[in-house]
């Protein structure tokens, strides 16, 4: 039991303890090596002489101390002096009892942000930023990531050290872009974090419906970001964003797994507590008077929590939602949702006629269900029941699988 | 940290822009040429003549073989570089960023390799 509180200990902790060894050291790969040492230091020391007042300022003090001892041996094999002598103020910096170090906020400067903006560099690959960020900020260990985006641990690893690699090679800075930079940079790290909640939350791959390890996660990273950015609209919008996908959780699955439709959910299920936070978020977002994607998709998500029942759903207020999200981001995708936001206002004949054949091509599966829907909801039931086939052949989702035969069995039923 | 910043564009369109489209582009070098002097991350660039004026050279089992150039026929070939000395990435992306050729072609931003350092 013990050790389960202190993995989550580390867990916690680990992104802030990272942020400063690097920040420190400039090198990844040390102030992880220096921050596992640390880790197994306190697996020894807690159990006897209990809880550290600060646990996070315990880790970075023994951390730093262990990344000068293993630089220190670097350093006097290659005998050189500069390096040395920067390396003895950091030693002086770091004396003292770790216990003695003063509560998080007085004692470190918070450098998870200079974190986030380079793990997120624009300069590594979606992949490599996906992973770093995960392993950094977030303490997964590569297995865990591996495990979540269904990778052999070894492919993982080579993904991290060329990342890690290349931060140091090509010297990406350790900083937070400059103002006139920073909410195009921003982006890059939004796409980060909504790319592993995704991951969890719409489970791209074969498997369990919701991945709640990923989801929680993205979370977390989504409320250090808050707390960080607090006057980015962008971030409280994703934040907002979230917590509404979140709310929906349990309401979205069958105890068996299945998927079920937004307009079947039982909306009692849904988690009134995160629809007021996440609604909250989204007004004091909207109030910053800068609207962006995560903004908007938050407040179309927040109309639908302000429904109490389907039908009572103000589709005339998310289609015109839907015009501004295209507006801000033109997208296939948006531009399909616009479509069914539509077809809700004005009937599926209209969002059979707007539909676009040449997302067939792009996203078929998407283009197959959506399409399916509306000639079932017009009782086109032989060319519904054909088009449910083409989107079970665009799919390798088991869930989405398994909602298509359902849907195809309903329609031969009333046939 | 020193990046090399390699020009790829196609040589077509250098050849075929009027001597005031080629004028304006010789300006945006100049430009940034004294900007990155005037930052003092300067450290070398040219403008190079067209691939088809290259000449590629292997010796192999101790004989030198020349052939005619380019290395790679391919519609993008590289049309110039500049060598920045920046603090870091950010810094050299800056600079690149004010060639007047990534708008039409595209910038390879590459570090030079640092010999005292054997983890780089």
């Amino acid at each position: 039991m013990l050790n389960r509180a202190l993995d989550r200990i580390v867990r916690e902790e680990s992104g802030r303890v990272m942020a400063t060894l690097i920040g420190t050291f400039g090198d990844f790969e040390l102030a992880e090596d220096a921050f596992q040492d640390a880790v197994q230091t306190a697996l020894e020391h807690w159990p006897r002489d209990g809880l550290p007042r600060s646990p996070g300022a315990w880790l970075t003090t023994i951390a730093r101390r262990k990344a000068i001892d293993r630089r220190r041996r670097r350093v006097v094999a290659r005998d050189k002096a500069p390096l040395l002598r920067d390396e003895l103020l950091i030693e002086r910096e770091g004396e003292g009892r770790p216990d003695e170090g003063d509560p998080w906020n007085d004692a470190l400067p918070d450098e998870r942000l200079q974190l986030v903006f380079t793990c997120c560099h624009p300069a590594l690959s979606m992949k490599a930023r996906v992973a770093l960020t995960l392993r950094t900020l977030g303490g997964l260990s590569t297995g865990e990531i591996a495990r979540a985006f269904l990778v052999p641990e070894a492919t993982m690893a080579q993904r991290l050290v060329r990342a890690k690699r290349k931060i140091k090679g090509a010297c990406i800075p350790y900083c937070v872009p400059a103002a006139h930079e920073l909410r195009d940079r921003l982006e890059g790290v939004l796409s980060v974090i909504y790319l592993v909640f995704n991951e969890g939350y719409f489970a791209s791959s074969t498997g369990p419906l919701i991945r709640r390890d990923l989801t929680g996660e993205a979370l977390r990273l989504g409320r250090v970001l808050a707390e960080l950015l607090p006057e980015e609209p962008e971030v409280l919008g994703l934040l907002a964003l979230m917590l509404f996908h979140e709310s929906r959780a349990s309401a979205r699955a069958t105890d068996d797994g299945q998927l079920v439709p937004l307009d079947e959910q039982d909306r009692t299920r849904w988690n009134q507590e995160e629809i007021i936070r996440a609604s909250a978020l989204t007004e004091r977002a909207l109030r910053m008077k800068s609207v962006g994607p995560y903004q908007l998709q938050a407040a179309i998500a927040g109309v639908h929590a302000a429904s109490p029942r389907a039908r009572d759903t103000d589709w005339v207020e998310i289609a015109l939602l839907y015009d501004l999200l295209y507006r801000t981001d033109p997208t296939e995708m948006v531009a399909l949702n616009r479509v069914v936001a539509w077809a809700n206002v004005k009937g599926p004949e209209v969002g059979l006629s707007r539909l676009e054949p040449r997302w067939a091509e792009s996203m078929p599966e998407a283009y197959h269900l959506t399409r399916a829907d509306f000639l079932r909801r017009l009782e086109r039931r032989e060319q519904a029941d054909a088009a449910y086939a083409a989107a079970a052949k665009a799919t390798d989702r088991d869930h989405v699988l398994a909602f298509i035969a359902r849907r195809r069995h309903a329609l031969q039923a009333t046939t | 940290m020193k990046y090399l910043c390699l020009i790829y564009g196609n040589e077509k369109d250098w050849m075929d822009a009027s001597p005031d489209e080629q004028g304006k582009i010789f300006a945006a070098h100049h430009e940034l040429t004294e900007e990155a002097i005037k930052r003092g991350q300067m450290a070398g660039g040219e403008g190079l003549q067209p691939s088809h004026n290259a000449t590629v050279l292997r010796v192999r089992d101790g004989k030198a073989v020349t052939t005619d150039g380019p290395f790679m026929e391919l519609k993008e070939q590289i049309g110039g570089f500049y060598m920045f000395d920046c603090e870091n990435l950010d810094q050299a992306l800056e600079l690149a960023a004010l060639i007047p050729e990534a708008k039409t072609g595209t910038i390879e931003v590459r570090p030079c390799m640092v010999f005292d350092d054997p983890d780089a």
